[in-house]
């Protein structure tokens, strides 16, 4: 599914039914979080403006995920805080007052549901239409995913690519002001990642949300990304736009956007001596 | 120092969640297909094994009681024994120890599972409480069909125990005197006693269960590692319970 197939699909709706948001802004502050003795963020600062596409990359272990965690209020934050709208993201009110969605780097669906229920689940719980309505809902956002055939299929039965679709269908139902995705192309094949990068993009002209990954996948953050974070040992050791990926000035920054392959001197071996 | 912190984690997150249970209630309604499901799960599978166990049990007490009651004469009295046995203790435990090892351990599973492959992350930031969709139906199930097992454990033990009374040569009591006798002693208090300890270990069984498996942490040995706690905890809960409220409720009866 290419982006013109998802734009001709999105065309073939009523418009009148294609919900709108409010994109939230997201403002990191001064945030630090310690595992033990172990400090995984220092003291990290910036913001995400309504409706920007913003990518967070580093290296495996570099804290990425659990800024990510503190933006949904799934951790707390040793020192600083994230706003949401200027709302405290650790408060539990705060998911009462903006609606955000995660999209999970391993999808986190529910195993036990059918793909349908996962998408219900979340209009049902909060009685937000009736069954009618809600069978409309999910539908139609399968239908934007080119997921009409998996509607009565349990997770088990289902690809990688087509977990990692359901989970960004079951993110949408919520119509959030907020989408942060995990590692959205990670473990798929380089058109099956293109085709997820393609639908984040298109889903944020379409509902105009703020939008936050965390990835490691370059093509994605230079194909859609407004800007770019690019957080090394816990703190952001670089921070600008996509295009800044090209030629960045920060060797360590250089060095892991393009790693060469060194068969003289081994990484490992480095690290090793 | 650090198993007294995790103890103190564990009993301090335990009465938690029953907080949130408890403060979300009202919302119990709607959660009535869940309910059912569970009250499926906890009560209709359980029944069969709750019914041969008691069987059993029901049998090896009137075989015990009435080797030794027979060297006095008073195996006649088997009656009793087995009826105020089952009733006020060994029917409440026995269906209690049952529940934790066959349902708490799956609950236990179930809910590290979810834990472990993100899924109560999920339903958190989807504003979805898991102590109102996945703890409250199965606390309310538990207490709904604790009763019902109990019972059923009772009846299956009190006949068990006639069937061994009269087939037993050296006992040889006839279902008639059996039933007359234990009639006589056992009351209807006897009964309503059992009831109140079953609910009270079940409530305590599942809370506990489902506790251990939201507070899960890592990966699969985890969770396995979560089921035998879960299961060893109840165990022990379900025995340091049973002294306090037995004490409780020889007090208020007398």
């Amino acid at each position: 599914m290419t982006c013109s197939q998802i734009a001709e699909k999105r065309n073939q709706l009523t418009p009148a039914t294609t919900p709108k948001t409010t994109a939230v802004h997201v403002s990191v502050e001064h945030l630090s979080k310690n595992f033990g003795a172990t400090a995984v963020l220092k003291d990290v600062t910036f913001s995400v403006a309504p409706g920007e596409i913003f990518v967070l990359m580093g290296p495996s272990g570099s804290g990425k995920s659990v800024l990510l965690k503190h933006m949904v209020g799934l951790e707390l934050p040793t020192a600083g805080r994230v706003a949401l709208d200027g709302h405290d993201a650790a408060a539990a009110t705060t998911r009462e007052r903006v609606r955000m969605a995660l999209v999970f780097q391993s999808g986190a669906l529910f195993n036990s549901l059918s793909v349908y229920d996962n998408l219900a689940l979340y209009p049902r719980e909060h009685r937000l239409v009736n069954e009618a309505g809600i069978r409309e809902k999910v539908m139609r956002t399968l239908q934007i995913l080119s997921l009409e055939n998996a509607v009565d299929k349990f997770p088990s039965e289902l690809s990688g690519g087509m977990k990692k679709r359901v989970a960004i269908a079951r993110a949408l139902v919520m119509e959030p002001s907020l989408m942060l995705y995990d590692e959205p192309t990670s473990e798929l094949d380089p058109v099956m990642a293109a085709t997820i990068s393609e639908i984040i993009a298109t889903l944020r002209e379409e509902y105009h949300v703020t939008t936050v990954i965390v990835s490691h996948d370059r093509e994605l953050a230079l194909g859609i990304a407004d800007r770019v974070g690019i957080l090394m040992g816990g703190t952001l050791a670089m921070l600008g736009p996509a295009m800044a990926l090209r030629s960045p000035q920060d060797p360590r920054v250089a060095d892991f956007m393009n790693p060469k392959i060194n068969l003289q001197h081994p990484r490992f071996k480095q690290l090793e001596t | 120092m650090k198993p007294l912190t995790a103890f103190l984690d564990g009993f301090g997150s335990t009465w938690l969640l029953l907080v949130r249970v408890v403060s979300q209630s009202g919302s119990l309604p709607r959660q009535f297909h869940r309910f059912i499901d569970q009250c499926y799960l906890i009560g209709y599978t359980t029944m069969p094994i709750v019914a041969i166990l008691s069987f059993f049990i029901g049998s090896v007490l009137a075989l015990q009681a009435g080797y030794s009651m027979q060297n006095f004469g008073t195996q006649e009295f088997i009656g009793s024994l087995v009826g105020l046995s089952m009733a006020r203790e060994l029917g409440p435990v026995m269906v209690a120890i049952l529940l934790a090892g066959r349902v708490g351990s799956a609950i236990t599973a179930e809910l590290a599972s979810m834990k472990v492959y993100q899924e109560i992350d999920a339903l958190e930031t989807m504003n979805i409480s898991p102590a109102r969709i996945l703890v409250m139906p199965r606390l309310a199930a538990t207490l709904v069909m604790m009763p019902v097992l109990t019972i059923i454990g009772d009846l299956v033990g009190w006949f068990g125990g006639a069937i061994v009374a009269d087939l037993t040569e050296i006992i040889s009591i006839e279902p008639e005197a059996y039933f007359a006798v234990l009639r006589r002693y056992t009351h209807f208090s006897d009964v309503l006693n059992g009831l109140i300890k079953a609910e009270l270990f079940g409530f305590a069984v599942v809370l506990v269960c489902c506790n251990i498996g939201l507070n899960t942490r890592g990966g699969p040995r985890e969770i396995g590692a979560a089921v035998t706690r879960a299961v060893v905890v109840s165990l022990i809960l379900i025995l340091v319970l049973d002294y306090f409220v037995t004490q409780v409720l020889m007090l208020v009866s007398s």
